[in-house]
């Protein structure tokens, strides 16, 4: 059975209209509509598409951990056969950590700079109460940065003292230490260098296969993707344009968007090919079309009037493979 | 090790404020026109004891700084001996001159009369940095509530409130309720034992409730900011997906964070603080270093002026030293500078 | 203008400025709205001396037997002026500092922060006591003395704007193309420090008033001049005794008003210039979850 099973979800960001004048209605921008996905434990999922298309919206409300204008309108996320959406915020209190942990995008900040690491890991220990007695959660606080890679005895030190990487890798051993079920990994490489990107996504793997975790990659990078994860969700515009087994997706794209992000991956096959990119930008939330939202930079050669008057269902076109595009089903 | 380098020159300059600051005033007393000293000397009031002592105390006949005549004779050291190498010779010793309204010695006043402004500046301090730092970091968890805006309110409105006037309608208020004016209650016998204590607690209520109004907003302010900035940090976020409790984050991650800056802001607004007590003493009659000073400043009486002036700023500076090191030890990011 | 429109819409803001109207309004139309004339000589009886109100005296009379009313609204020249000039001339100071400090840097930017860090450090009134019950009392050297001592904050605050403006993409053309040091600063560097500027000098008035009131309070006023803190001197010395509070009360209430409007609108002008998130991450996140029935949410 899945662990994780996120369906329809929808999430709303109220903001303050500044068209409104004197009235003071709020607008809600849909960042998020009907974005749903299924993760078996053991299994990885990759996250991709540009900035802004609502995928870290889409992890921070797996764990209510939206900001304050962030609402969740609609669906379910059943985490192991349990919708968190019917949690109350004690409850998901549990969750957090214990059941589902994450690696937040730009983790080096992560941590708080006047604590030691190892306070900091110790704390999560047993609050969950994986280990109650000090000495021994400190004693787990180690074994767990060995896991990444760090000296046990630096985990008395400060953040400070740490470099980049090594900030990230502390970031990951402590999202590991209530031993979760699902590890969300937002961005981690970002910001890295490339060296430490590749031990970075070496240790994910590792950790994925010693530990049988559930890892979430939300990225922009499909590089990445293509190493480490088992399927890949495709968004756009806070909508899913494709939904497939990691394999369907390199070998046989089918929505015109997740086309032009592999052509825009740099194929090592032709180097001094010069690199296709997308034309035009996303669309704004406050003014997103009627129809396909990919539609207006859609240069595919069946586009029609139908691509800018309705949205596209998501379809299971053939087995394991989900595409929400009018024309792919019809291929 | 960067930490004793950091150490040394907070000490340094320290010290240099200090040294400036003497020189400064050294100057201020004897070289604007109207030299008070030189004044004070011929004035017939004065006995001729009285005069030769200020003589020889100040170095009257000596020149101001620095003797060009000897140095041109060649006495390198001699040329030294100036009115302000006398003075500060006196402040080693500890000697401050004599008050020209008392004749007695300034250090003895300043001495009897310390222990009076600590007590009154300690509690106000105390009380204000207590309910201050509570009321901030509840200002600032509660963003955007009405209770964020009242307390906000609160704080600018009394920012406004000149500290002398909040003691004059304290007064008006606890008449005959609180006793109003003085230290004790004249002719109250004997000046010791558990009565007497007593009614010093009873006279210093006021003077130390104003104190404690006026400077719980100041740290107020302060702190509410302080920790609203703190938990818009990143590992705010990451404490609450860990799965702690609002308090607890607040507890184990905002407050040790928020507070670290509060230690420099405190010691700042200690020199403020200062300048507040001279104004409830004066309004209050309370007899410290603040009313000395306005006594001193009526009765042109320059020696007490200059010398309760520098134990004010000798322990302002030295409050902000100490505060200063204290940050390095709080601080873990400080050792590697 | 833009930031304007967002003053308007700031009640605070709003309400401070209106305070501070009543009592510009007071400050330049002062021989037609008072009474009497402040500086007229009065026969006095002994009846009037700190007669309470009635209808000729609104406010009563003060120990000299004078209208209170109308030394209240004369005394409101003598705070905005010390006020403003203070605050101007500590304005200015700082800004040339800090812009000096900020934008050059090295040893010169060092040795004025030093200055900066030691001037904050030595304990406002007493000095400024000092200061003054040596040289003098005036109304200039009171002004000049408070802008002396109160231009540390100002500095250090264009100081540290202008390390970071001094990086942008805009000062670096400009240097590029060889614009002088100076013609940078004054036409770059500063258009972009001034409405922080103006947000502090705002609050820098209220200090300035704040302070002249306390050291006239304290004797240390101008003696030609009646303002609010000689009054309340006076006050204090006579009126308290004789509960007196219509002499009393008015002109403290008078330094709070002016200091609130003052302080409103600075703050609000500090959050114009200075926008500060106004969430953070520990929020009630009851209504984070509001799930809309099924018709509803497809409808938008």
């Amino acid at each position: 059975m899945a662990i994780l099973d996120v369906r329809n979800l929808s999430v709303d960001y109220l903001t303050d209209d500044p068209l409104a004048g004197s009235g003071r209605g709020s607008i809600a921008l849909h960042a998020v509509e009907n974005v749903g996905f299924r993760l078996e434990q053991g299994r990885s999922l990759g996250l991709v598409g540009e900035s802004g298309c609502g995928k870290t919206t889409v992890m921070m409300a797996l764990l209510r951990l939206l900001p304050q204008e962030g609402r969740i309108v609609h669906g379910q996320v059943l985490f192991d056969g349990q919708d968190l959406l019917q949690y109350s915020e004690a409850e998901m209190r549990q969750v957090r950590w214990r059941g589902i942990s994450m690696v937040f995008q730009g983790a080096m900040n992560a941590l708080n700079p006047v604590r030691t690491i190892e306070s900091q890991m110790v704390e999560a220990l047993r609050l969950h109460s994986i280990i109650e007695q000090p000495r021994a959660a400190r004693q787990r606080a180690g074994e767990l940065l060995q896991l990444v890679g760090i000296p046990p005895r630096r985990g008395r030190q400060y953040p400070h003292q740490y470099s980049g990487g090594m900030r990230q890798r502390a970031v990951i051993a402590m999202a590991l230490a209530c031993n979760p079920r699902i590890l969300i990994a937002d961005e981690p490489t970002t910001a890295l260098d490339v060296m430490i990107q590749a031990q970075i996504l070496e240790l994910l793997e590792q950790l994925q296969a010693e530990l049988y975790l559930s890892l979430v990659m939300v990225t922009h990078d499909l590089g990445m993707v293509a190493e480490i994860c088992d399927d890949v969700l495709v968004m756009y515009a806070g909508m899913v344009a494709e939904y497939a087994s990691s394999d369907a997706i390199f070998n046989n794209p089918q929505h015109p968007y997740t086309q032009r992000l592999l052509e825009a991956f740099p194929d090592v096959e032709k180097p001094g090919s010069t690199l296709a990119s997308i034309p035009g930008s996303p669309p704004r939330l406050d003014d997103l079309p009627p129809g396909c939202r990919f539609e207006p930079r859609c240069q595919c050669q069946w586009r029609e009037a139908i691509c800018a008057q309705k949205v596209p269902p998501l379809v299971e076109i053939e087995p394991g493979h989900c595409v929400a595009c009018h024309w792919a089903r019809r291929i | 090790m960067e930490r004793s380098n950091y150490i040394l020159r907070k000490i340094v300059f320290s010290v240099g404020t200090l040294i400036a600051v003497l020189v400064f005033n050294f100057f201020l007393f004897r070289i604007l026109p109207g030299d008070p000293v030189k004044l004070i000397i011929h004035s017939p009031r004065m006995t001729r004891e009285a005069q030769e002592r200020i003589r020889a105390n100040f170095g009257l006949d000596k020149s101001v700084w620095f003797d060009v005549e000897r140095l041109r004779e060649g006495d390198v050291l001699g040329a030294f001996d100036s009115q302000f190498t006398t003075y500060m010779r006196n402040l080693l010793r500890g000697d401050l001159g004599i008050s020209f309204a008392t004749r007695k010695d300034v250090t003895e006043l300043l001495a009897e009369r310390v222990w009076r402004t600590v007590v009154l500046v300690l509690g106000g301090n105390v009380i204000a940095i207590v309910l201050g730092m509570a009321i901030g970091l509840i200002a600032a968890w509660r963003r955007g509530t009405r209770l964020d805006a009242a307390i906000l309110l609160w704080g600018l409105f009394s920012w406004a409130l000149p500290t002398f006037f909040l003691g004059i309608i304290l007064l008006i208020l606890a008449r005959g309720h609180l006793p109003v004016g003085g230290m004790a209650t004249p002719g109250l016998r004997p000046k010791d034992g558990l009565t007497y204590w007593l009614d010093v607690g009873k006279h210093l209520i006021l003077p130390t409730l104003t104190m404690a109004i006026v400077y719980t907003s100041e740290y107020i302010l302060i702190m509410r900011s302080s920790v609203m900035e703190v938990l818009t940090e990143d590992y705010i976020l990451t404490a609450k997906a860990k799965g702690l409790s609002t308090l607890r984050v607040l507890r184990d991650h905002a407050l040790k964070n928020a507070m670290l800056p509060m230690v420099t802001m405190i010691a700042l607004t200690f020199g403020y603080t200062v300048g507040g007590a001279i104004q409830v003493e004066t309004v209050f009659s309370w007899p410290g270093i603040g009313r000395l000073m306005y006594e001193a400043v009526q009765k042109r009486d320059y020696p007490v002026l200059q010398g309760s002036f520098l134990l004010l700023a000798v322990s302002v500076i030295a409050a902000n030293l100490l505060a200063d090191l204290l940050y390095t030890v709080l601080d873990p990011r400080v050792k590697a500078e | 203008m833009e930031s304007l429109k967002k003053f308007l819409r700031n009640p605070m803001g709003v309400l401070g400025a209106l305070m501070l109207l009543v009592v510009v309004c007071a400050a330049i139309f002062a021989p037609w709205l008072a009474p009497y004339d402040p500086k007229q000589r009065v026969e006095v009886t002994p009846e009037d001396i700190l007669a309470p109100p009635d209808a000729q005296h609104l406010l009563g009379r003060d120990d000299a037997g004078k209208d209170v009313l109308s030394l209240l609204i004369y005394g409101a020249r003598v705070s905005l002026l010390v006020g403003f000039t203070a605050s101007f001339m500590s304005m200015f100071i700082g800004t040339t500092v800090g812009l000096v400090a900020g934008y050059y840097g090295g040893r010169i930017g060092n040795a004025l922060m030093r200055l900066v860090d030691f001037l904050l450090v030595v304990p406002d009134l007493p000095q400024v006591l000092v200061i003054i019950a040596v040289w003098g009392r005036g109304l200039w050297k009171i002004v000049m003395v408070i802008s002396l001592l109160g231009w540390t904050y100002t500095a250090r605050l264009v100081r540290s704007q202008v390390l970071s403006i001094k990086e942008r993409q805009f000062v670096l053309r400009a240097r590029s193309i060889g614009a002088g040091s100076l013609r940078i600063i004054v036409r770059h560097v500063f258009p972009q420090v001034l409405p922080l500027i103006i947000a502090q000098a705002v609050l820098d008035i209220s200090v300035s008033i704040l302070y002249e009131s306390s050291l006239a309070f304290l004797g240390l006023g101008d003696p030609t001049l009646v303002s609010w803190g000689m009054m309340l001197n006076f006050a204090f010395e006579r009126a308290v005794s004789r509960q007196a509070w219509w002499f009393l009360l008015p002109p403290g209430l008078a330094i709070v008003w002016v200091s609130l409007a003052l302080i409103l609108i600075g703050n609000t002008l500090d959050e114009i210039v200075n926008p500060r998130l106004r969430t953070h991450h520990l929020f009630d996140a009851r209504r984070m979850v509001a799930l809309v029935a099924e018709g509803e949410a497809a409808a938008e």
